[in-house]
């Protein structure tokens, strides 16, 4: 083979793989997405079988322990609607009730059904928020 | 005082000015003298952000709570320690410390080249002072750090107890040494490209900076790992949290920089990729810093959002449309004075790993924009998590690891195929004789991922360790030296190419501890009671007893009351030892919940205990349920909560003893982590190897006090002439 066709060759090969991974990237990123939800709109139009990321305040005098379990509620930002979870796993330090809270899991019968482990608190401190972001996992 | 802190600031934002300006004036019409003062207000720079930096530090070590900055991150009981290091716990503090850094890199870096480089340093010293201006910009327009407050409160409120961890103190400025120093390579090539000399020459003058900047990014990142996996309580060492991702996103490109410039160095080719790749990592650090401020990615989950996250956007994009248009009004300069002769030569590999060096980053990249993409394209926001990044990096990570492996046996130019065989074929059989006794010996063929990795580690490892052997032999056999001795010479001699070795290794080892943790680990969460016990990977582990401290807190973070359980664990051949589990309890300023109430439900930080090992970690931390408290603490708010200090402290400790007497089911986690140690081994290898590759060689000295003799001589021949 001529150099000139073979360094066209080696272009075409590079920007197939090239070609894939963009692909690769897009499809199993939008495939294994979560979608961010507030407790309102989980609770009204929440699909069964379906992977939201819940985010909201916990509700005062919600946090209750049941067994391995934590039970508590989270309520809309402006306090509006609220959704009740029920978490296993790791609780984060600063987890407390009014604070902001990001959760993953699904609706099952009126209760928000939490992954293990996907507790995420947010410090009220503005800039060590971030940092504590890394605690759920 | 907070009036000269000020001062310093407006004065820096000017002298960066002039700077900028003294440079371009003094580059365009050749006038030396004025080049040269533009170089010395870059110093007088340093200087007053060193001044600004001492009155802020001061202020926080004696506690003056006049600056809003001391009041909010600091109080009198904060220990010393935390003190000093609070400054970098606040965004405007650290804008201070982004401005102090650069300043003093920058005057380094002028001072050391101000013989060398006469037409690309002018511009370089202009680019400098105006990133160093955007962020005395910042300060003196929105984020002062030297704001007062009209009516200081008694006691501030605290440096925040999660920061209070000695690698997280250190972490800031690491990471903002590596975000910084980025930025003298990047100012060096506008320089190199406003003027058109496009060679290798401000590649070799500020390599060292970027192989400096990139070491400290690593051991920030290092440690922020080290911080999450011993602070935070649930274990782990990486989340992909964008925060963390920002910083591995310049980590990567500078890592593909450092390795693609010797392909500019030795054969001239690759020139656009490296402007590229430089630009590309100074963009990222700045997007890193910005991602930390502005809270655009918690935008999503609509936390506050900072004031300044629209100038550094700004900033940014000035930047990108700066660079590229200088790059393309260049390109007749960047034409490659060399063809790729084979793909099976360094060249070649060289630019593979760049390819996935940068795969890598734009992997990372999409993962941690998503948010911001989906919303983009289909309106709704939505999020990856750790499993997807973990799928689609590990691929690449495994690609990574294989080429470490071959790149440095391939000649440059080209390789026979013969050749390649030649050189392989030792690492290979290591490492078929390592898969065989994996195989035999342990379970690990459960995780075919892992126990590739395992293997491309061994591989790794051996064809540094044959690299090692034959550099050593053959100055053996043409100096007769006995093995240390060669060896040492030889590494002397060649530093970069052997300190670049041993960085490989001490990434394949930190590959291994992170294969190891993540396929074989064993988490175990559960809820027992005094005496009860459970079992975690192979480790039969009982709660002996409750624990309830005041004032007695291991780690010296100032926290009042130390819950926690003394746990003993038995392995499987019945040996024992003891871990000590605590959560500190640090009280809260909310008056809502009492006098006594107050000390109980601030913030807690847990204080795990590891039994480090190089096989095995085994890692714990208790989450005591306090609920049991509730009654004797509204009692004691309703009855001592006039009372004196002394007389709450004693009610403090009756509660606290009766936790201990009858203390109620407590939650554990326990995790045993194979191999985790050799993570932190691993980083420390890799840091080992940069500094024997920065480490300036004996010759680079000779070379240097040669032309400085030359240009001596070169003026005083012209000094007589005239």
């Amino acid at each position: 083979m001529d150099p000139s066709r073979k360094r066209k060759l080696r272009l075409v090969v590079a920007l197939g793989a090239a070609l894939i991974l963009a692909g690769a990237l897009i499809y199993t990123s939008f495939s294994a997405s979560t979608e961010a939800s507030t407790p309102s709109e989980v609770v009204a139009s929440a699909e069964p079988g379906r992977s939201y990321e819940l985010t909201g305040k916990v509700a005062k005098d919600s946090v209750k322990r049941d067994d391995d379990r934590l039970r508590f509620v989270i309520a809309d930002r402006d306090g509006a609607g609220s959704v009740p979870v029920a978490y296993a796993g790791v609780v984060p330090d600063p987890f407390r009730e009014g604070r902001e809270v990001i959760v993953s899991g699904e609706m099952k019968s009126g209760t928000f059904v939490a992954e293990r482990d996907s507790l995420v608190t947010k410090c009220p401190s503005k800039f060590t928020k971030e940092k504590t972001a890394s605690i759920g996992g | 005082m907070a009036g000269v802190g000020s001062a310093c600031l407006f004065a820096g934002l000017l002298t960066a000015l002039y700077a900028a300006a003294a440079s371009l004036y003094g580059a365009r019409s050749g006038r030396r003298e004025v080049v040269v003062s533009g170089r010395r207000a870059i110093y007088c720079l340093a200087g007053l952000m060193v001044g600004a930096t001492a009155v802020l530090q001061s202020a926080f070590l004696r506690s003056d709570f006049s600056y809003a900055l001391v009041a909010e991150g600091s109080s009198t009981d904060t220990p010393t320690f935390y003190k000093a290091t609070a400054m970098w716990a606040t965004q405007d503090g650290s804008l201070l410390l982004w401005a102090l850094l650069l300043s003093v890199f920058s005057s380094t870096v002028l001072f050391l080249t101000r013989r060398s480089l006469r037409e690309i340093a002018p511009y370089a010293t202009a680019v400098l002072a105006v990133v160093a201006g955007f962020f005395l910009l910042l300060m003196v327009g929105w984020e002062n750090p030297f704001g007062t407050l009209a009516s200081p409160p008694a006691e501030g409120s605290g440096l925040n107890p999660l920061l209070r961890h000695p690698a997280m103190m250190i972490h800031p400025p690491m990471l903002y040494t590596g975000y910084v120093g980025f930025a003298i390579p990047f100012a060096f090539a506008v320089g190199a490209l406003i003027t058109r000399n496009t060679g290798a020459d401000w590649i070799r003058a500020t390599r060292k900076f970027a192989l400096v900047a990139r070491t400290f990014l690593g051991t920030g990142i290092m440690l922020g790992a080290l911080w999450s996996y011993t602070e935070l309580g649930w274990g782990g060492y990486w989340a992909w949290d964008p925060v963390e991702n920002a910083s591995l996103m310049p980590w990567l490109f500078g890592t593909a920089f450092l390795h693609s410039i010797m392909v500019q160095e030795k054969r001239g080719m690759l020139k656009v990729w490296n402007v590229f790749l430089i630009i590309g990592t100074f963009v990222l650090a700045l997007l890193g810093t910005f991602l930390v401020r502005s809270g655009i990615l918690d935008s999503i989950h609509a936390f506050g959002a900072s004031t300044i996250g629209v100038q550094f956007l700004v900033f940014i994009a000035l930047v990108i449309v700066g660079s590229t248009a200088l790059v393309i009004s260049r390109l007749p300069h960047l034409r490659s004075e060399a063809r790729l002769d084979s793909l099976l030569s360094r060249e070649a590999f060289f630019l593979l790993n760049n390819l996935v060096l940068v795969g890598l980053c734009l992997v990372i990249f999409w993962g941690t924009f998503f948010p911001l993409i989906s919303e983009a394209i289909t309106g709704t926001e939505a999020s990856v998590g750790p499993p997807w990044f973990n799928r689609l990096t590990t691929p690449l990570a495994l690609v990574l690891a294989l080429l470490m492996g071959i790149g440095p046996v391939v000649a440059w130019r080209r390789i026979t195929p013969a050749g390649l065989r030649r050189a392989l074929m030792w690492p290979v059989l290591a490492t078929a004789l390592v898969l065989v006794a994996l195989l035999a010996l342990t379970s690990s063929a459960e995780r075919p991922l892992a126990q590739l990795m395992f293997c491309l580690v061994a591989f790794v490892l051996a064809v540094v360790v044959q690299e090692f052997w034959r550099g050593a032999a053959a100055r053996r056999t043409i100096s007769g030296d006995p093995w240390p001795r060669a060896l040492s010479r030889l590494v002397a001699r060649n530093r970069r190419r052997y300190g670049g070795y041993l960085a490989h290794a001490g990434l394949v080892v930190l590959f291994l501890g992170v294969a190891g943790s993540s396929a074989f680990l064993d988490q175990r969460d559960v809820r027992i009671s005094p005496g009860e016990r459970f079992t975690s990977g192979g480790y039969s582990i009982t709660y002996l007893r409750p624990t309830a401290t005041l004032g007695a807190d291991r780690a010296g973070t100032g926290a009042p009351i130390t819950l926690g359980a003394v746990l003993r664990a038995r392995d499987k051949n019945g040996k024992t030892f003891l871990l000590r589990p605590s959560r500190n309890f640090y009280p809260t300023q909310d008056g809502s919940k009492g006098a006594i109430g107050r000390f109980f439900e601030g913030e807690a930080t847990s204080e795990v205990d590891v039994r480090w090992g190089l096989r095995r970690d085994v890692w714990t931390a208790v989450r005591p349920d306090i609920s049991a408290l509730d009654g004797p603490i509204r009692e004691a708010n309703a009855k001592f909560g006039d009372a004196s200090g002394d007389v709450q402290a004693v009610v403090i400790a009756a509660i606290v003893e009766r936790y201990r007497r009858h203390a109620p089911p407590a939650t554990f986690r326990a995790i045993v982590s194979p191999l985790v140690s050799w993570i932190w081994i691993g980083a420390g290898i890799v840091v080992l190897g940069a500094l024997i590759a920065a480490w300036p060689s004996p010759e680079a000295r000779l070379r240097r006090a040669r032309s400085l003799y030359a240009a001596r001589l070169g003026r005083d021949l012209r000094a007589e002439a005239s």
